[in-house]
């Protein structure tokens, strides 16, 4: 036994270095690696829509990495999911900043999950550029690191208002997924629609999936002209069915959470004739997005979800913003900070239009839309009618 | 307050309570009658329920895909649904039994009962991982059949659709078999007689471990009804959708009584009751102040206090049968 253990450690000596020696190699060959992470729910209800933003992303990548490439650098995406879980998210942020090769975040998917995690990115002075999250709070607490590429849920509720108003409601029943993205759009919502004269019968929360009878006879029997649901399509699909089934004959709504196909898969021809308002326009809208679109497809053998297309613009800006970093600090790995400067000072003409932040890191002109759901055909989703499409500036920083 | 509202929706919201009781109690028996003869809680129940919703999914998608869903009537697929879906969990009920309880029967209390949540996270996963290859979705729904979706105008402010009904009269139905096979058949007093005392059972010339058996393939078979019910009822489910409603079935069972099958079905309407008045009512009572999200804290503080009266549960002193 003794002998067989003297015998064993030269063995493993040999081992490690044979391990060490192929990593020490190929750090010679390029000044290193520079990471890119997407953070996005890729397990779970919500998987299609943070597929789309991982997808983005890659493909972003790939045609668009050249110019880093070139100053010597290998570009690697990391894509982490974040199950749409504040928990998880914030777990996977602290891996995330941890690993000194991840210069720029592309996420998240939920604003409840983009928060939380942005603070610990705020310590590690990473940068986040978002291609999705709508919650005012993900810019309005001024951090210098976070940006995003979407519109925001004030402006986005307030939209919705002014639609619901054109089409002559007079009583509105919210109700809101009470989490941070879907219950903050429902309250900024009922505020505008109020302002506007449109009665507010009920704001009501619930965390249920399956069974919404005990909700929807109370709003039933109140017969209100509309009826808004403040979150997600995978809980407004069998909320908005159900409602359909047990004879609700108000019209429906609900903001950019239900802008994915499978709520037609859900919701079958009940869904026909629904409203949403969407911060990120169908791709088809977009005439700089067609090859974009076309290249997915055929890539990836499925449409680009919603966010897809700004999940690309996001990574596009962070490639540029880290080949300028890159030339001002000399051709060497640049700091995390000066990426997140880099970001700021973008000026781009991206996919989904010119992309340019204003001091809290909102685009300085975001889109919205109003579209209505023409077909129970998940595969038609992208033909749903285009209602309104307007370009907003976000209000300014409340000092 | 609008007191007239209130009174309107009185009628819709007993009949939303009731069915969703009698679905509480399909689940609740398969708790209580595994309690009733091994004294502890199977926790893989919820996925057992599951994975007849899946049954009953897979075979509707089947039908719809080879366009031959409109060529039967609705209630024979429904029938066929509940068939398939009650032989599935049954099946896979009685595995679980054999494979993760079975070996531990000797063991303390808690060694199965850690067993069972094991299983219960693994056949979360197991339908997850057989969804995202075999269909690359997470949310499965249930396709419309018009003909169950039809209304029944009851008064101006009552109607019941024809599945609420099909849930009601198929629950009853198997409510009273499970009832006949129990009391009035041999093999039910066989598997009394194991509650009651395992070891002078098996004396008296009763196979135990086929008694064992016999007592998760009726209570898979009911969980698997219920898992098919739950999907044609309200549409939507993914592979954790069990979580929420075998909680709250297990809360039935034990409100009734754990181990005792009236008790269970008691139970199941109580808490089924409880919650849609709850979620209906609380937010028109209190002006707004608390909505429906506070159903779930409503239902169970009424659950402690008759906890607190009754610590053994509704029936579970009156009734000594145990099954």
């Amino acid at each position: 036994m003794r002998q067989s253990s003297i015998w064993r450690k030269p063995g493993i000596a040999l081992a490690v270095a044979m391990l060490l020696l192929p990593a020490a190699a190929l750090a010679g060959e390029a000044k290193g690696t520079i990471k890119i992470a997407t953070q996005s729910p890729l397990s779970g209800g919500q998987a299609a829509f943070g597929e789309g933003i991982k997808l983005g992303s890659q493909l972003a990548i790939e045609q668009l990495k050249g110019p880093v490439e070139k100053l010597g650098f290998k570009v690697e995406l990391v894509p982490y999911d974040d199950q749409a879980k504040p928990d998880v998210g914030v777990a996977n942020a602290k891996n995330i900043i941890a690993d000194k090769d991840i210069l720029v975040v592309i996420g998240h998917l939920n604003s409840g999950v983009a928060i939380p995690s942005s603070e610990v990115y705020k310590d590690g002075q990473l940068a986040m550029v978002s291609p999705a999250n709508t919650n005012p709070k993900v810019t309005d607490r001024n951090l210098s690191i976070v940006s995003r590429i979407c519109g925001r849920d004030d402006v986005q509720g307030e939209v919705g208002a002014v639609f619901a108003k054109s089409l002559k409601v007079k009583t509105a029943y919210v109700i809101h997924d009470k989490t941070t993205y879907g219950q903050g759009v429902a309250e900024f919502f009922r505020d505008n629609a109020k302002k506007l004269g449109i009665e507010v019968v009920a704001f009501e929360g619930t965390e249920e999936k399956s069974n919404f009878d005990p909700i929807i006879t109370p709003m039933k029997a109140k017969k209100p002209d509309l009826v808004y649901f403040g979150g997600m399509y995978d809980q407004a699909g069998p909320f908005f069915k159900q409602a359909r089934e047990k004879g609700v004959t108000a019209k429906l709504m609900g903001p950019d959470g239900l802008d994915a196909s499978e709520l037609a898969k859900i919701m079958g021809k009940t869904g026909v004739g629904l409203y949403y308002t969407t911060a990120a326009g169908p791709v088809k809208l977009y005439p700089k997005a067609q090859d974009f679109a076309k290249t997915y497809k055929a890539k990836f053998n499925k449409d680009p979800e919603p966010y897809a297309a700004e999940a690309y613009d996001s990574t596009a800006i962070a490639l540029k913003a880290i080949e300028a970093a890159i030339k001002a600090a000399g051709g060497k790995v640049p700091a995390r900070e000066s990426v997140a400067v880099q970001i700021r000072k973008s000026k781009y003409s991206g996919i989904t239009g010119n992309i340019e932040f204003d001091e809290k890191g909102d685009r300085k002109k975001a889109g919205y839309f109003i579209l209505e759901v023409a077909s129970e055909d998940p595969g038609k989703w992208g033909d749903n009618k285009l209602l309104k499409r307007e370009e907003i500036a976000p209000p300014p920083l409340q000092k | 307050m609008d007191t007239s509202l209130l009174i309107a929706i009185f009628p819709q919201v007993l009949l939303d309570g009731i069915i969703l009781g009698f679905m509480y109690a399909l689940i609740a028996l398969g708790y209580t009658m595994v309690y009733g003869v091994l004294e502890f809680i199977n926790f893989a129940h919820s996925e057992i329920f599951v994975v007849g919703a899946f049954i009953g999914v897979e075979i509707l998608l089947g039908l719809q895909a080879r366009g031959m869903l409109d060529a039967f009537s609705p209630f024979l697929v429904l029938l066929i649904l509940l068939l398939a879906g009650m032989a599935g969990s049954a099946l896979l009920a009685v595995t679980v039994e054999r494979v993760a309880y079975r070996p531990l029967r000797g063991a303390p209390r808690l060694i199965p009962l850690i067993s069972a949540i094991g299983v219960s996270f693994f056949l979360q996963d197991a339908i997850r991982l057989f969804e995202s290859i075999w269909r690359n979705a997470f949310n499965l729904v249930y396709p419309t059949m018009d003909q169950l979706n039809l209304r029944f105008q009851l008064t101006e402010n009552i109607e019941i659709s024809v599945k609420s009904l099909v849930v009601i009269a198929s629950a009853l139905l198997m409510l009273w078999a499970l009832h006949l096979i129990v009391n009035r058949t041999k093999v039910g007093k066989a598997i009394r007689a194991v509650a009651e005392d395992q070891a002078t059972a098996s004396l008296m010339g009763i196979n135990v471990n086929r008694m064992i058996s016999l007592t998760f393939l009726i209570g898979g078979a009911m969980g698997g009804a219920a898992g098919v019910l739950f999907g044609v009822q309200y549409s939507l489910i993914n592979p954790y959708t069990g979580f929420i409603p075998g909680l709250k079935a297990f809360t039935a069972a034990v409100l009734g009584g754990i181990g005792n099958i009236p008790g269970a079905m008691m139970g199941g309407l109580v808490l089924g009751l409880l919650e849609a008045f709850a979620a209906s009512y609380l937010s028109l009572l209190t002006g707004g102040a608390f909505g429906a999200e506070y159903k779930d804290i409503f239902a169970f503080s009424i659950l402690i206090l008759i906890l607190i009266f009754r610590p053994k549960g509704l029936l579970g002193e009156v009734v000594r049968e145990r099954a």
